[in-house]
Parts: structure tokens; sequence; C-alpha cells
């Protein structure tokens, strides 16, 4: 029996899908991924994912953004060549700090967004040239596919899954 | 039905005592007379000052305190170089010279009414003027620039040349006193009894202008301390009722459990709006000084008080259509607060026309909302400062009162929920409210970086002047707003999950709520009572009271209907409205 066995089951609606979703998770099944063709509202919650990080690393990348900002004004403003650029008192960061607020904003917002997205890309692992991991292309149409690795409790699974109205159920091994 | 508890009229009542006694001595303990007003001078003087010397010391910080410059500078140079405060007068000076001759002070001048307006100076003016020599002779570099300033017949390469040498001794000031001179070498404005005879005149004298100005600002003070309160309620319901208008013309279906909450608080509306219209009366009689523009002569070429620059305006600033504008808009206001209210309690019926008949009126509401919005903020508020005027002021107004009034619903509502008269309204609610508080305090931080730093950058003396004042007799109060407006609301509330934790949101709203009065205080205090602002009784009580009046408003208009607007036909959406990434923390509904 090899080991790397998984149930597909497909359904064709969200509704149905998270209740088979809580129906598998209450009779102790692990679920190994579920696969949607546009986000269900609760499904991370239904699944017992744990919540997202992102918004955390988007705060600190941010926050580096205003630094190195503050940094950049400082340095080349104040501290590198200080002019008397149309009477703008370069004397201090603190006394020209309003001229220099607008390029502080954008770099937080730059920061923050575009480091945030390339953490997405890594942490989700996609990127150009990558293979699809798609079990059944009908998931990025119009149905929904429930994956549960298979230990010797085949057919326990398929009636349970089956009694969740999934339209359609099989064992497939995984490479 | 809710059932205003008597422990909360009790509250709200003796709220409004308090307030009522504490205004009532602070108009008691205002100077009557000049006299008074003197020693009061004397002994802040001592406590600031450590008693050096005569008057002139709190002239030092007070800008736009008179127009004896001449006097002053050479009193305060001979005293700079044997006093250890040499450096600080300096710069306090050059600040002065700002504050004093920019044509932007008429407004401190022309407010007091007291026979020290500045008109355009006549050319046989200018020739007396330069002919002081004692004056001339007595003066230094800073006095010197001075006189280049005021008497435009100087070369405009010499007063350039006077310029850059104070940029070099006056690192900090250059922008402004640079400008300024320019300008004023433009407009050459300055006082008429500001002839030769003064220039010798003895200190004394001068004190004795200073003394007399001062009186008038005190006597503005328990004014303008029920002034900021009476915007700030006024404004906080105004705004609460429009977020309501906006809710239901946009069809909102979040809200409507919280329909009744925001109805209650508009109900505020009426009440301030008495009290709103009997200083509109009070002010039109001039019972107060808080308008520079409604003192005698101000549009009168031939008086003292002539203020060309005002009579310009006079199209708009007069006081007939003051008056009108004002009830006007208190009118529109409880008009269309009336008639939503009354329809929305029918509406529990469940009848549909009467729905659709509700967003028109919100949709009028809206629009007549924006344009009286504007207007207020331009007569009420801008008007203090006559000379003034900025393009994005009434929104930024807006942004003040909008992020007020939905901390003030937020509030309420937690109140009401925790004790259990809200059954309907979850955590989502809440969290979407906290939303909003977060969002319009980095909005409201937008606009005023965005007034503040455009004025900043081109430093035109006729607007910088509104800046320069704040930020040299108001720099705690108006910088520190922006740590209550801006920095703890956005560390507070930038966690999705503290959106909904009650106690974090009573702090984020306690910021926002001071942070917003502040951001008042500061557009009204600097332009009636200048260096004479504190708070004190006055300002507390006056706030307290309008604090009774708002409870007493609220919980009774709660009182009266139904919790929950059941003929909405959005209620159901409502009721079930579920925002599903926060946790929910058990106060909740049942309904998700």
């Amino acid at each position: 029996m090899s080991t790397n066995k998984v149930i597909h089951a497909i359904y064709n609606d969200d509704d149905i899908l998270m209740d088979a979703v809580k129906k598998v998770r209450g009779a102790h099944h692990h679920i190994e991924e579920v696969y949607t063709p546009f986000p269900v509202h609760g499904l991370d919650k239904a699944l017992g994912l744990a919540p997202t990080r992102l918004a955390i690393t988007a705060f600190l990348y941010g926050i580096t953004g205003t630094s190195v900002a503050a940094w950049l004004t400082w340095y080349t403003m104040i501290a590198d060549w200080p002019q008397d650029i149309g009477g703008k008192p370069s004397f201090s960061w603190i006394e020209n700090m309003p001229a220099f607020v607008p390029i502080l904003f954008e770099l937080t917002v730059f920061f923050a967004a575009h480091l945030m997205v390339i953490t997405f890309y890594m942490r989700s692992r996609i990127w150009p040239f990558k293979e699809a991991e798609n079990p059944d292309p009908r998931t990025t149409d119009d149905h929904f596919l429930m994956e549960i690795p298979v230990h010797d409790n085949e057919d326990e699974l398929t009636s349970l899954l089956e009694s969740t109205g999934a339209v359609e159920i099989k064992v497939v091994d995984k490479h | 039905m809710y059932q205003f508890s008597g422990k909360l009229k009790m509250l709200a009542i003796v709220l409004m005592a308090l307030g009522l006694l504490g205004t009532v001595i602070s108009f008691m303990n205002t100077p009557s007379t000049l006299e008074e007003a003197k020693e009061i001078l004397a002994a802040q003087e001592a406590s600031h000052h450590g008693g050096h010397g005569s008057s002139h010391g709190s002239d030092a910080h007070h800008v736009g305190a008179d127009h004896k410059t001449e006097d002053k500078h050479v009193t305060e140079h001979k005293e700079a170089s044997k006093d250890d405060h040499s450096n600080e007068k300096v710069s306090d000076q050059v600040e002065h010279v700002v504050g004093d001759h920019g044509d932007e002070t008429v407004a401190d001048h022309a407010k007091h009414d007291d026979g020290k307006t500045l008109i355009n100076e006549t050319k046989e003016e200018h020739a007396k003027h330069v002919g002081d020599s004692t004056h001339a002779k007595e003066t230094v570099t800073d006095h010197a620039k001075h006189v280049v300033g005021s008497h435009g017949d100087e070369t405009v390469k010499e007063h350039s040349e006077h310029a850059n040498e104070d940029a070099a001794n006056h690192a900090e000031d250059t922008r402004l006193t640079d400008s300024l001179n320019g300008h004023v070498t433009d407009k050459a404005h300055t006082n008429p009894t500001h002839g030769s005879e003064d220039h010798g005149g003895a200190d004394a004298h001068h004190g004795d202008h200073h003394a007399e100005h001062a009186f008038h600002q005190m006597q503005n003070k328990p004014w303008s301390a029920v002034y900021v309160s009476l915007i700030f309620f006024l404004g906080i319901s105004l705004l609460v009722f429009a977020f309501y208008a906006a809710q239901r013309v946009a069809h909102a279906g979040w809200s409507v459990v919280l329909f009744r909450v925001m109805e209650a608080i508009t109900a505020n509306i009426h009440y301030v709006s008495v009290v709103m219209l009997i200083f509109i009366i009070l002010t039109a009689m001039h019972a107060n000084h808080l308008f520079p523009w409604m003192a005698e002569g101000t549009f009168d070429p031939l008086s003292d008080n002539y203020d060309p620059i005002v009579d310009g305006k006079k199209w708009w600033m007069n006081l007939p259509g003051w008056v009108i504008r004002s009830v006007f808009y208190l009118a529109a206001w409880n008009v269309f607060r009336f008639i939503i209210r009354k329809k929305s309690i029918q509406q529990d019926n469940g009848d549909l026309k009467l729905h659709k008949n509700l967003y028109n009126i919100s949709v009028g509401f809206v629009v007549v909302f924006m344009i009286t919005e504007s207007m207020m903020s331009w007569d009420w508020i801008m008007g203090i400062d006559p000379h003034w005027f900025s393009t994005l002021f009434g929104w930024y107004v807006l942004a003040t009162l909008l992020v007020s009034a939905l901390t003030v619903i937020c509030l309420v509502t937690l109140y009401l929920r925790s004790r259990g008269h809200l059954p309907l309204v979850n955590d989502s609610h809440i969290h979407d409210l906290a939303k909003f508080m977060f969002g319009f305090s980095v909005f409201w931080t937008y606009l005023w970086f965005a007034q503040f730093m455009l004025i900043w950058y081109a430093d035109m003396p006729e607007e910088t002047v509104y800046f320069a004042l704040r930020f040299k007799e108001y720099i705690v109060p108006f910088i520190g707003m922006l740590a209550l407006n801006f920095i703890f609301p956005i560390l507070l509330l930038i966690n999705s999950d503290f959106k909904t934790v009650p106690w974090v949101i009573v702090i984020a709203g306690a910021f926002i709520l001071v942070g917003h009065y502040v951001d008042l205080y500061v557009m009204i205090m600097p332009g009636t009572v200048g260096a004479q602002w504190g708070i004190g009784i006055g300002e507390i009580s006056a706030f307290l009271f309008f604090l009774g009046l708002f409870i007493f408003a609220t919980f009774n208009a709660f009182s009266k209907a139904n919790p929950v607007p059941k003929g909405n036909p959005f209620l159901h959406e409502s009721e079930t409205h579920h925002y599903y990434i926060i946790e929910h923390r058990g106060e909740d509904n049942a309904h998700h």
C-alpha cells in the first residue's frame, strides 16, 4: 500500500464545499489541500489554517522604507552638501522636514507594497515559468476540489465524502 | 425601548451645572479694567521672565502686541548686551519684526478695537519717519532692516543686502523675516500713531499699549473658551448627521443597526444650535470681540480703525450677511434633522415609499451640508483671522469634525452595547467604525499637512504669518495634536484585531477627541486671545457644559425610539454583517 495515495473529492458549489470541509474535519481527517476557482470566504477558518502574517511583514517593511527615506534625505540634503536652495533651511533635518514628507511617505508605501508582494511570491512559491500544480483543470473554472491523504481507510473516506455531496470522488497516486 | 437611566441624567445635569458655574466664574475673573489687566501682566512677567525688568519683557513673547517696535528694539538691544537672555531675545525680536510689520497682524490689532489698525502710510508720513534721526541712529542691524522694510523708499538692493546679512545672523528665522521684509516693503503698512512723537517714547507709554492690547485678549478669553467647545460639539453632532445621511445615500448595509444611535446623537444639533444662536446674537450686538472685522470703523476710511484689506472683503464680511448666513446654516441643519428623524421613526412601519423619500431628502441634505459646512468654516472660524485665507480650510474643518464624529458614534455605541441596549450590534460593526476612525485620522493628517506644507513651502508672508503665530505661541498644542490625532490612533488602530477590543478603541477615541478639541482650540484661540491662552477653568467648564448637554440630548433621544430601525429594508443585512477575518470575542450577536 503506497502511502502517497490521495482522494480527490470534487464539488460544484462553495457552500457544499464549506459544509464538507467542516464535516471532514469533524471526523478528524487531515485535509491536505483545497483547490477553488475563486476565494471562498471563511474557508481558511474552516480548514483551521493559521492567520497570515503578511500584514506584519508589510508594517516592518514600511518602517524600513521610512528609515531609508529619512537617511537619504538627511544624508543628501543636510549632511553631504547642505546648499541654500530657494531659502529652504538646510541647517538640520527637522527644520526642513516638511519638504521631505512626500518622499518619506512614498518610500514607506513603496517598500511596504513591493517587499510584501515579493514576500508573498516567495512564501507562495510563485514565479514565472513555474509549472502549475493543478490536479484538475476544472478547479480553475467552476469546480472545487478537496484533497485528502489516504492511510488504509479508503472505503471509509469514500463513503464519508459521498455523504457530503461530492459530485465526483477518485483515488489517485500522487507523484 | 431604552430607558434613560436616572444616574446618567443626573450626571448630565451635574456636568451642565458645573460647566455653567465655571463659565460664570471665568467671566467674573476676567479683568474688567485696564489696571487689573496690568496687574495680571505683571504677575505673568514675574513668573515667566524671572523679573527681568519692565513691561517689554512680556512683549518679547507677544507677537503683534504693539507697534512700538522702534522703542522696543532700542531698549531690547541695550538690555540684550547685559542680559543672559540675549540669544533668546534676538530671535524673539526678529519674529517680532515679522509680527509687527506684516500686514497680517492687522488681524490682531483690528480685532481689539483699540485704534491700532494699520493703514497705508502716506508719502508724507514716510518722510517724517525717515527724517526722525534719533530713531535711525539708535538702531542696530535688525532695526535698520526694519526701517528698510517699512520705508519703501530705500532701494531694493540695499534691502536685499540687509536681508542677506540677516540670513547669516538669524538662521532659524530668515525665511520668514526675509519674505516678510519684502512684503512690508511692498505694502508699507504701519501704524498711524506710530509717528515721530512716539519714537523716543518712554517705556511706560509703550507698556500701556501692550497692556491695553493684552486686556482685550483677556476679555476675549472666556468667550473663546465657550466658542471652542460650542463649535466642537455643534460640529460633531452635525457631522454625525452628515455621516448618517451619507449612509442612507450609499444604501449602506452594515450600518443600519447603528442608525438609531446616530440619530440620537444628532438630537444634540437642536440643543447646541440654540446656544449658537444666542452666541450669534450676542456677537452681532458686539458683546464680544472675537471677530476683529466686526470692530467699529473697520470699513470707514476716516476711522483710525480702518482696514483696507478687510474693506476689500466687505462683500462677504459684513455683519448683516454674517448673521443671515449663520442663521441660515443653523435653520437648514435643524430642519433637515427634524424631518429625517421624524420620517425615520415613521419608517418602523416598513413603508418602502418612505425609505425612498428618506433617501431623496438625505441626498438633498448631503448637498446642502457640503456647501453650508464650507461656508460655516469661513464665517465662524476663518473669519477670526480676516487677513488670512486658505482654500482647503473648509475640508480641513470637515476632516477634524468628521473623525471626531465617528469616534463619538463608536464610543456611544460601545457604551450602549456594553449595557445590552444594542443586541444586534456585533464586533464587525465596531470594527467598521474603528476602521473609519483610523482612516479619517489619516485623512485629517493629510489635509493638515497639505495646508501646512503648501504654506510653509511657498512661504508667502500673508499666509505664513498664520503658522508663524502658532509656532511661536502655541507650539506645544500645535505639534502635540499631531501625536494625538495621527500617531497614537494609527499605532493603536492599525491592528485588525485591536479594532474590536473596546478598551483599545476607548483609549484611541480619547486621544482623537482630545486631539481634535486641541485642533479647534489652535484654530480659534490665536486670533482671539493670542499669547493669553491657557487651559483653565473657563475652557474646562465650557467643555463640561457641552458634554453634559450632549449626554442629555443623546440619551434622551435614544430613549424616545425603538433602538432597532425595524422597518428598514437593509436591517437583515446589517444584522448579519460579518467581517470574517477578525477574531470575534463573544460580545457579538448570534447571527453569523
